[in-house]
């Protein structure tokens, strides 16, 4: 009993002076950026010790991004967000006045270093000729993609094929619903999270075609071997504008606000954004990207959220993926 | 071996109110092994198949990253707090319980067995209602610059949470059966009430505690749940082992993942083992401690 005690009491103090160091940044961040953030914390180590001398760390964590949000708002102690979509750093700004309003305009580019779009990932051989969107309302294809009441990704597909659809049909409303709905009743699984959808279509073997992350289907490709999948650009896709976020609430508490605003920053930088680039993320400013990785990214048309189709996220979240949204219309059908 | 097996049943079964065939005996048997085998020895194995599908080496250089060394030592930390804390705080509750009639006996016992009933999940989000930012304590706490959830404080108090009647609940059935004698005859032999305690109670629950604290133990290294929703994942700093293993997992570093949860199987099947073994002796002195108890 009293060895017990002591024990706790000794693995108490090792925990904490593990902890005692100089300066640490914590990133929360959502999940696909796993890879990236840590080869820039890496970078970014370095980079500060050689301008000011000083020794820092840089914690992730990972998480789906609206969970992360609503972590930061119950009180995780973030220094910056770096997260999947701007409506989530909204929902901090809104729910804990922790972020300025005007976050958007403190950084280039929306705040967004680097962007990503949805395109196709399907077996070896493209074996049911999947070329654009509408080959995903064929009957009897599985089309994978997750939930968009709870995924980023999901609603990035959801509108890339509302736009596919709005485009085909001249504007007209009701065949574009017909064209999402009859996606829909194509997907044999809803996964929570992108994922989720990366595995029940590449370790379950379910689908033939997951409309995904293009960051996370390179990566996949790396890291499963390239002679299992094949990636197929659409026409149209949605231009998705990850935004990152310095959180004045906790760097103002933690007196790290210089080091943090220095790590966003970095991320505009040229190895910032050649390292966005190896990690499969469209980098803000291209030329800065190795000439190998730029040809990772083809051209495609790519429509954002501010498109007057969709009229920004305040408008488009819950007309599509609200309570009784189109997305809960053609789902319930 | 054989002759042995099927003789001691044979003798059984004159006994025995069951009498089904051998046939049938056999095949019940045969049922449960085979399903016990699937279920659980055969991912078992998986489970250190794929960990060392690398090599041995690999192996250990996946245990000594160090953000699996730090899910480790809080995994330890976590259950070094939380198993002592339930510890005083199951005999404390069974000794009230089980020695003293009062007014809302039954309540406190259903109380204790609150944390079984109800989901992790719930277990976790409790305490980020209470003492999150937007929580009844959030603003107070921050005021004073205090971090529980998303910090060690929080993964304690969860932990505490879901394993709070593993050592309570083994040792409410023990003391009920053993009765009050062996207490009052210390009592009335001049003895005061912590020596009572220390020197018939106890012992006379030991191998009872023992096997609470072992379960409380194992459970408190293995919550997911609760511990999920107050860890806020920050790698190498609130990530327990298991946490960690589904991070390793989703980062395609599959036999990193695996060598953390074979260590993680490891600690579960000692105590497993540890478990048997008390069991065997437990059996014995619970049998025995009615006889004891006229001796003495």
């Amino acid at each position: 009993m009293k060895k017990l005690i002591t024990g706790a009491f000794l693995a108490a103090t090792l925990a904490v002076s593990a902890q005692a160091q100089d300066t640490t940044l914590l990133n929360v961040s959502y999940d696909p950026t796993r890879e990236l953030y840590r080869a820039f914390n890496a970078a970014f180590v370095a980079h500060w010790k050689e301008k000011t001398g000083k020794t820092i760390a840089v914690r992730q964590s990972h998480g789906g991004s609206g969970a992360q949000a609503r972590a930061v708002i119950d009180g995780l102690d973030a220094d910056v967000v770096t997260l999947a979509m701007q409506s989530d750093v909204d929902a901090i700004v809104k729910n804990s006045g922790k972020i300025a309003a005007d976050w958007r305009q403190r950084l280039p580019n929306n705040s967004a270093p680097y962007t990503s779009t949805m395109i196709f990932l399907v077996r070896a051989g493209n074996p049911k000729g999947v070329k654009d969107w509408d080959d995903l309302v064929k009957p009897g294809i599985q089309v994978i993609t997750p939930n968009p009441k709870t995924s980023g990704a999901a609603r990035w597909n959801y509108l890339a094929a509302w736009a596919y659809a709005h485009q085909k049909f001249g504007g007209d409303e009701a065949k574009t619903r017909e064209f999402v709905s009859a996606l829909y009743k194509n997907v044999p699984v809803l996964d929570t999270a992108a994922r989720g959808s990366t595995t029940t279509f590449v370790q379950r073997g379910i689908g033939d075609v997951y409309a995904a992350w293009e960051n996370e289907a390179l990566l996949a490709l790396k890291e499963l071997g390239p002679g299992k999948f094949e990636i197929i650009v659409p026409s149209l896709s949605t231009l998705a504008e990850p935004t990152v976020a310095l959180v004045d609430g906790n760097v103002d508490k933690k007196g790290t606000r210089e080091v943090a605003q220095a790590y966003l920053e970095f991320l505009y930088s040229p190895t910032g954004q050649k390292l966005a680039a190896k990690n499969f993320y469209r980098p803000y400013q291209i030329q800065h990207a190795d000439p190998e990785d730029a040809k990772l990214f083809p051209k495609l048309k790519l429509i954002t959220i501010d498109d007057p189709l969709f009229g920004g996220w305040a408008k488009a979240q819950p007309h599509h993926f609200g309570d009784g949204g189109t997305f809960d219309q053609i789902y319930k059908r | 071996m054989s002759d042995l097996a099927a003789a001691v049943p044979a003798r059984m079964s004159r006994q025995s109110p069951t009498t089904e065939s051998r046939f049938t005996r056999g095949v019940l048997i045969g049922v449960a092994i085979f399903f016990l085998g699937l279920f659980l020895l055969f991912p078992l194995l998986v489970v250190f198949v794929e960990a060392l599908r690398g090599g041995i080496g690999a192996y250990f250089a996946a245990l000594k990253e160090p953000d699996t060394v730090s899910a480790i030592r809080l995994t330890l930390l976590v259950a070094a707090i939380a198993v002592p804390a339930n510890l005083l705080f199951g005999l404390a509750a069974s000794w009230a319980i089980a020695k003293y009639e009062f007014r809302g006996k039954a309540l406190l016992i259903t109380l204790i067995d609150l944390p079984f009933s109800v989901s992790p999940v719930i277990s976790g989000l409790i305490y980020v209602i209470l003492f999150g930012a937007q929580g009844y304590f959030g603003a107070w706490l921050q005021s004073y610059g205090i971090q529980i959830v998303f910090a060690v404080p929080g993964i304690v108090l969860a932990t505490i949470f879901v394993t709070f009647p593993f050592v309570a609940r083994e040792l409410i059935p023990l003391m009920q059966e053993q009765g009050t004698q062996d207490e009052e005859a210390a009592i009335s032999l001049g003895a005061g009430g912590f020596q009572t305690f220390w020197r018939v109670t106890l012992p006379n629950v030991k191998w009872g505690l023992m096997y609470g604290v072992l379960l409380c133990n194992a459970r408190a290294m293995g919550e997911f749940g609760a511990v999920s929703v107050v860890s806020g994942h920050i790698r190498g700093q609130t990530n327990t082992m298991p946490l960690h293993i589904e991070i390793l997992y989703n980062d395609y570093q599959w036999a990193a993942a695996f060598a953390v949860a074979s260590l993680l199987a490891l600690l579960a099947l000692v105590t497993l083992i540890i478990k048997t073994i008390l069991e065997w002796r437990f059996g014995e002195e619970l049998a025995s401690a009615g006889r004891q108890g006229d001796i003495r």
